[in-house]
């Protein structure tokens, strides 16, 4: 009999049905108010603040709640004193975001020890090192940003590609040493990602996951880029039927976009991380960090250009557009940076960069082989290594 | 702690310092240009104004209502306990007891209490009288009354020596002679000492001597404090309790009237405490053992457990501040107005 009826049920129906007990059981559960199992110890309240805007007169904390239970601020201390304050929410509840503003006359380039005092007398604490104004987010401000952007990401990209005709007389040998060097200078800039991204989750809501996003951030990247790869590679090879130059360059041409979307990914973190410093005060604007960024960066236009350059002639609409894809992100990081930075959404972002990265690598490795299918022989080790020597050397310029 | 997020950050700081060959970018786009604002100057003078506009504010938000909970630190000020007198003996009865305080607006302490208050009753008596303090314990935890003054080690209210520590449920009578006259304190002395009197199990122990002194309004001022996120050291300070009360309620006195604070010092954590008083000077006497002034001045120190007598008139009518002149504690509750009225 049950059998019978089963038979005209759609089969997906069966597989909804664990879900249904499981909504029914939990709906009981919570019901009952959790039989069996008593609450002991006293309330955990944590928060987590993750951005600070500071106006004349006022010190404004975005804090969101990354403890079990809700929370209630009643006062807030400023450098050991009451302050006057208003705040969002009476009460804060699991994973819910409020703003707290203490009215002080705090003074530029001073330093902070914020005390939000909750209602059972546990204290959230907040360090300002140095006061400064959070800019306004008006016309000038996003051209500063979008300039800054452009120095650091979009100029040096541009210069570094080109190399292009540089590329193209080089023999095959040194063209394998040159697509091991790129892999070397996109191993760094992976690195990099993954340990600033770490850096980044361990101050924003643990709640939210914390270092987990960046390698979440990661893994995503690397599927979709892999899932674009191939959904790309199909159509091509579908137009391009045995046209072999064509398909050559077609293949070229995707490796390099990767490439430079890889790098855009990296690059929107690297101007998060700029325009996040400016809106603190923490940046100081000048031509070092200009200069720095530019040789750190310019490698980067050789990594876009290595792939394309056995594949006959790029048009300069394409070369234009990879440049884009690689250097404007900084520009886009630089305002969201400055204006609504987020330590969670920012470590996720830094994951992302890393996961695009390294399904790069993977992209360009097969071309590094040598004759004998060799991928790490002394001249592909030898290029890997100098790309993370160099990226190394060049970040000193914009880290002394 | 996001103003220091990324390594890079601190990178890109440094890194404008060593590049001062080339024109620095903030140099070719004027700063003020990026807010809109008018002229530097009067950018910053309105920068100004809007800084000092919420400074005015002194003290928490909000206050206590000494209805729902808490207590009610004017009442406290006047409120001297001389329990019965029967034959020849002065007699109280002190129960410890768990209670939550609201000891600022909307911030509640677990507190350990001598009858529900903090600080505990004062307690008064004349110099030479008989005591007997019968102590039940209603709390969960072991306590003791522990007196200063002069007697014998049996009612000293240690553990270990005489009754020792009064268990949950357990109680004693503390016995002893009322010397020397003077304004002293009484606190619990089980172990973890300092978590013991810093719950809340402490209170002023007055002996008059035996002519007493002259007619004055009497007023009692235990200075306190509370560790409310067990850190061992204060986030709020008082006299008598709770923070900034006075601010919301003046201390109030009749202009050319002699006025007399026992002073007591039951602050834990920090080493010392203290007594300012604007427009005005005091006569102090320390411990109030003597019935001379030691100094004539608008300002005492106190270490832990250190305690006096102040006399002072006012000559003038209207508000006028006291509090500790270690600003830190002032501005974190221990801070009050004294109303002068005619």
């Amino acid at each position: 009999m049950e059998a019978a009826s089963a038979i005209h049920r759609p089969a997906w129906l069966a597989g909804l049905a664990p879900l249904a007990v499981l909504a029914v059981a939990v709906g009981i559960f919570v019901a009952l108010d959790a039989p069996g199992l008593d609450r002991i110890g006293v309330p955990q309240e944590e928060l987590a603040v993750e951005r600070t805007v500071l106006r004349p007169g006022e010190i404004e904390l975005h804090v969101r709640n990354d403890g079990a239970d809700p929370v209630q601020v009643r006062q807030v201390i400023v450098n050991d004193g009451f302050a006057g304050f208003t705040q969002t929410d009476e009460e804060i509840g699991r994973l819910a975001a409020a703003e707290v503003t203490a009215r002080y006359p705090w003074i530029e380039g001073e330093r902070y020890e914020l005390m939000l005092l909750t209602a059972t007398g546990a204290t959230i604490e907040h360090a300002i090192d140095s006061a400064v104004e959070t800019p306004d987010a008006d016309l000038g401000f996003y051209g500063l940003m979008g300039l800054i952007g452009l120095y650091v990401g979009v100029i040096p990209v541009a210069i570094g590609m080109l190399w292009l005709p540089w590329v193209r007389t080089v023999d095959a040998r040194w063209m394998r040493f040159l697509l091991a060097f790129t892999i070397g200078l996109l191993g760094f800039l992976a690195i990099d990602a993954l340990l600033e991204g770490t850096e980044l989750a361990g101050e924003g809501s643990e709640a939210l996951g914390g270092a987990a996003l960046v390698w979440l951030g990661a893994a995503g990247a690397y599927l979709g880029l892999s899932a674009v790869d191939a959904w790309l590679s199909g159509r091509r090879e579908q137009a391009a039927g045995a046209d072999r130059p064509s398909a050559e360059r077609a293949s070229g041409e995707r490796a390099a976009f990767l490439v430079a979307l890889g790098i855009g990914l990296h690059n929107l973190g690297e101007g998060l991380a700029i325009g996040s410093a400016y809106a603190v005060g923490s940046l100081a604007l000048g031509a070092a960090l200009v200069v720095g960024f530019a040789l750190h960066n310019t490698t980067e236009g050789l990594a876009i250009v290595a792939p394309i350059a056995r594949s006959g002639r790029a048009r300069l609409r394409t070369l234009v557009l990879l440049g884009l894809l690689a250097g404007s992100p900084a520009v886009v990081g630089a305002w969201i940076g400055a204006s609504a930075f987020h330590p969670s959404a920012a470590a996720l972002m830094f994951g992302i960069g890393a996961g695009a990265i390294a399904r790069v690598i993977v992209q360009i490795a097969p071309q590094v082989r040598d004759r004998a299918g060799q991928l790490l022989s002394p001249l592909g080790a030898a290029g890997v290594l100098s790309g993370l020597v160099v990226m190394y050397l060049t970040g000193l310029m914009v880290s002394v | 702690m996001w103003e220091n997020p990324v390594s890079r950050r601190k990178l890109l700081g440094g890194a404008a310092a060593t590049g001062a060959a080339l024109p620095a970018l903030h140099e070719l786009i004027p700063h003020q240009g990026l807010h809109g604002g008018p002229s530097s100057a009067e950018a910053a003078i309105e920068h100004h104004r809007a800084a000092h506009r919420g400074s005015g504010h002194l003290g928490a938000v909000g206050r206590v209502d000494p209805g729902s909970g808490g207590l009610d630190p004017t009442a406290i000020l006047r409120d001297f306990d001389e329990g019965t007198l029967a034959d020849g003996v002065r007699r109280w009865e002190i129960v410890a007891q768990d209670r939550e305080i609201e000891v600022a607006p909307g911030v509640r302490y677990a507190a350990w209490t001598y009858n529900g208050r903090i600080p505990g009753p004062t307690l008064r008596a004349r110099e030479g009288e008989r005591l007997q303090i019968r102590f039940a314990n209603g709390s969960r935890h072991p306590h003791t009354m522990h007196f200063h003054g002069i007697h014998r080690d049996a009612s000293d209210g240690v553990p270990g020596v005489g009754p020792g520590n009064i268990g949950p449920g357990e109680s004693t009578v503390y016995e002893f002679d009322a010397m020397p006259f003077g304004i002293h304190l009484y606190h619990c002395h089980s172990t973890p000492l300092a978590e013991h009197i810093a719950k809340g199990l402490y209170g002023a122990f007055v002996i008059d001597p035996k002519d007493g002194r002259p007619q004055a309004d009497e007023l009692v001022m235990v200075m306190n404090g509370f560790d409310t996120n067990f850190d061992r050291s204060n986030e709020i300070y008082a006299v008598n309790t709770i923070a900034f009360a006075y601010m919301n309620e003046p201390v109030r006195v009749k202009r050319g009237e002699l006025v007399r604070i026992y002073l007591v010092n039951a602050l834990e954590f920090d080493p010392v405490n203290s007594f300012h008083v604007h427009a005005n000077f005091f006569d102090y006497y320390p411990t109030g053992t003597r019935l001379e002034p030691r100094d004539f001045t608008d300002t005492v120190v106190l270490g832990q457990g250190e305690r006096g007598i102040l006399e002072l008139r006012f000559s003038y009518g209207g508000k006028y501040m006291f509090h500790a002149h270690v600003s830190e504690f002032a501005e974190l509750g221990w801070m009050g107005f004294f109303e002068v009225e005619d």
